[in-house]
């Protein structure tokens, strides 16, 4: 083995150490509920929790929420950036890369200031109204992650000639982006659903300042005062984490069409 | 009347003129090509006529009616690209009854339009499969039917052969004219390729920056140029730089030779600079008529073509090249050799209208 290699090697292992064995650590410990022996009894608990369920619960509705608005805002803004203002990528890059470096906790307050109960647009006045300010919220947060994986997935695919292509059959613009479009990015779509899924469900500081009964505060409440059950949420987030990312990696397999061309 | 008019078209981006003042009038069932180099305008010419780009100026009228504010979904134009342009989400039988299924047609006869198309393009069974399981000559099929199975009033072609190998490109060039003419569909098509547009078409338009140099038969193109630049961008050329010797009888002389042409010195003075051309299949090895035109020089380079063989002479500073035919019982001249060069005083194309030198 060359000396290279080695080095590869031990780098690689540095790496898997470095995330394992906390994991592991966490799971470790999360199977010590019962004095003396290795048992499910934190995870038996985490599940059987009412707030586990619901909590859980609001959050996938939510992240499905964030999903489908994120996709109906990203995918036409990105193909038509793409197709007409390629000279605005830049600048939507920028803004929609605004979401990394401003602070979730930035952004709630601007929230409430400005969708506070006395404003003109009372957006916490109600429970109902403050999901749906919730769910923009999060919109913003996945936007860099939603609008990269789509511009990705549209650069991958001639846009132009395939829309030139549609309206020379007769198509219009929706049947263009519906029909011939979006199938063409699918994967491309899932991989920013799917991460937008993973952010939403772990997300904490947004739902816990505006009230919300989300899966992140739960997990924080949980952790502040209790012992091993935090670490099986944890090990339950990374599940969910996990089974997303193998779902981008199943459905984007099957894919029709979207093989390389001999 | 024409069943095509494009009317002083003209297309200018920020700073550049693309397309200046193009007029042309095509008949139905006319197979109509634009040739000439990257940047001429041809394809911004189609593009306009398709409905993706809005001219600056002037009109596009099909069948009498104005069509050129119209979107491109309300044109009835089937248009192919050189890049397929096939969905790749859809089975090639959907791809192929897309445009009839986004006119809401029956199912029935979209199945039977597909099935006609395909046959057409002799892939029947092949329907079922997608785009990237099929080479690039079958796609570009497929992209044929696709615009042709919507039946529209014209058909636009944009450089389809461009992505193909030679002999894919010339069994596919004339599998489109042969439909075409099935068809008697009206077509454009857009091309660099001067052979293609020569065997392909009724009538080419030769464009250089942004401008119609010429519009005209392939044998008029090839034969009987209007310009230097379809002199020399249309087949090869041999140009010949020397000085006029006697306008009245149409002498000129190159590398001390003496060339006479049957026209084009008219108005010259003798002395003045001017430049001639040659098309490689009227130069020929062996004796022509006593009134042609006999140079004498070395054979620079041979180049074995198949069935033809180029030869190119040097005299001084000019060269020529010539085609003869391969004959297997002869060997071809060899470099270095001296040869002696005839040509008729009507092959030889006065280029520059002669200038002082």
């Amino acid at each position: 083995m060359t000396r290279g290699r080695l080095i590869s090697w031990l780098l690689l292992l540095f790496g898997v150490l470095y995330f394992f064995v906390p994991l592991l650590g966490t799971l470790e410990f999360s199977l010590r509920y019962l004095r003396g022996r290795y048992s499910l009894t934190a995870y038996q608990i985490v599940l059987n929790d009412p707030r586990f369920l619901a909590t859980i619960g609001y959050s996938t509705t939510l992240a499905l929420a964030t999903i489908a608005v994120g996709v109906v805002l990203v995918v036409p803004t990105a193909y038509w950036i793409q197709l007409r203002l390629p000279r605005l990528r830049p600048v939507v890059e920028f803004i929609t890369l605004l979401p990394l470096v401003i602070p979730a906790i930035v952004f709630v307050f601007g929230y409430l200031r400005l969708y506070n109960s006395s404003s003109f647009l009372p957006l916490t006045g109600s429970e109902r109204a403050t999901d749906l300010l919730l769910t923009c919220s999060y919109v913003t947060l996945a936007l860099p992650y939603m609008y990269r994986a789509v511009d990705t997935g549209l650069r991958a695919i001639d846009v132009r000639t395939l829309t030139e292509a549609a309206q020379s059959l007769g198509a219009a613009w929706s049947t263009i982006l519906l029909r011939v479009i979006l199938p063409n990015v699918r994967v491309a779509v899932l991989s920013g659903a799917f991460l937008t899924f993973a952010i939403v469900i772990g997300e904490f500081t947004m739902a816990s300042l505006l009230n919300r009964p989300a899966f992140g505060p739960y997990l924080q409440n949980i952790g502040a005062n209790r012992a091993y059950e935090p670490a099986a949420l944890a090990i339950i987030s990374f599940a969910i984490t996990w089974a997303s990312i193998g779902l981008i990696q199943v459905l984007g397999r099957g894919a029709p069409g979207q093989t390389v061309a001999r | 009347m024409a069943f095509l008019e494009i009317a002083n078209i003209q297309k200018r981006f920020a700073l550049t003129t693309a397309v200046e003042r193009v007029d042309l009038e095509v008949t139905r069932g006319e197979f109509v090509s634009f040739l000439g180099p990257s940047g001429c305008g041809k394809s911004t010419t189609l593009r306009i006529i398709a409905g993706f780009e809005t001219p600056s100026a002037g009109a596009i009228r099909l069948d009498g009616v104005d069509i050129t504010r119209r979107p491109p979904n309300q044109r009835h134009v089937g248009m192919v690209f050189q890049s397929y342009a096939l969905f790749p989400n859809m089975t090639i039988a959907q791809n192929v009854g897309f445009g009839l299924k986004v006119a809401k047609k029956p199912a029935a006869e979209i199945a039977r339009r597909v099935e006609e198309m395909l046959t057409l393009i002799k892939l029947p069974a092949l329907g079922q499969r997608y785009p990237y399981q099929l080479s690039g000559g079958q796609q570009q099929r497929v992209a044929l039917a696709r615009a042709l199975a919507i039946q529209p009033q014209v058909l636009l072609l944009d450089e389809p052969l461009s992505a193909l190998d030679a002999k894919i490109r010339v069994a596919l060039r004339n599998e489109i004219r042969s439909i075409q003419r099935k068809l008697d569909i009206t077509t454009i098509y857009v091309t660099h390729d001067q052979e293609e547009a020569l065997s392909l078409s009724d009538r080419i338009v030769v464009m250089n920056e942004g401008r119609v140099e010429q519009i005209g038969t392939p044998f008029e193109i090839y034969n009987a140029p209007a310009t230097p630049f379809v002199a020399a961008f249309v087949g090869t050329l041999s140009i010949l730089r020397g000085h006029v010797a006697d306008p009245a009888r149409g002498a000129l002389v190159i590398d001390g030779q003496e060339v006479v042409a049957a026209r084009g010195l008219e108005g010259a003075r003798a002395g003045d600079a001017c430049a001639v051309a040659l098309r490689p299949e009227v130069v020929s090895l062996e004796g022509a008529a006593e009134d042609g035109n006999r140079m004498q020089g070395t054979v620079e380079d041979v180049n074995f073509l198949g069935s033809i063989v180029r030869v190119r002479v040097r005299f001084t500073d000019n060269t020529i090249s010539l085609d003869t035919f391969n004959n297997p019982r002869l060997s071809p001249p060899q470099r270095g050799q001296p040869a002696t060069v005839h040509f008729s005083r009507n092959a030889v194309l006065v280029l520059e209208a002669p200038t002082a030198g």
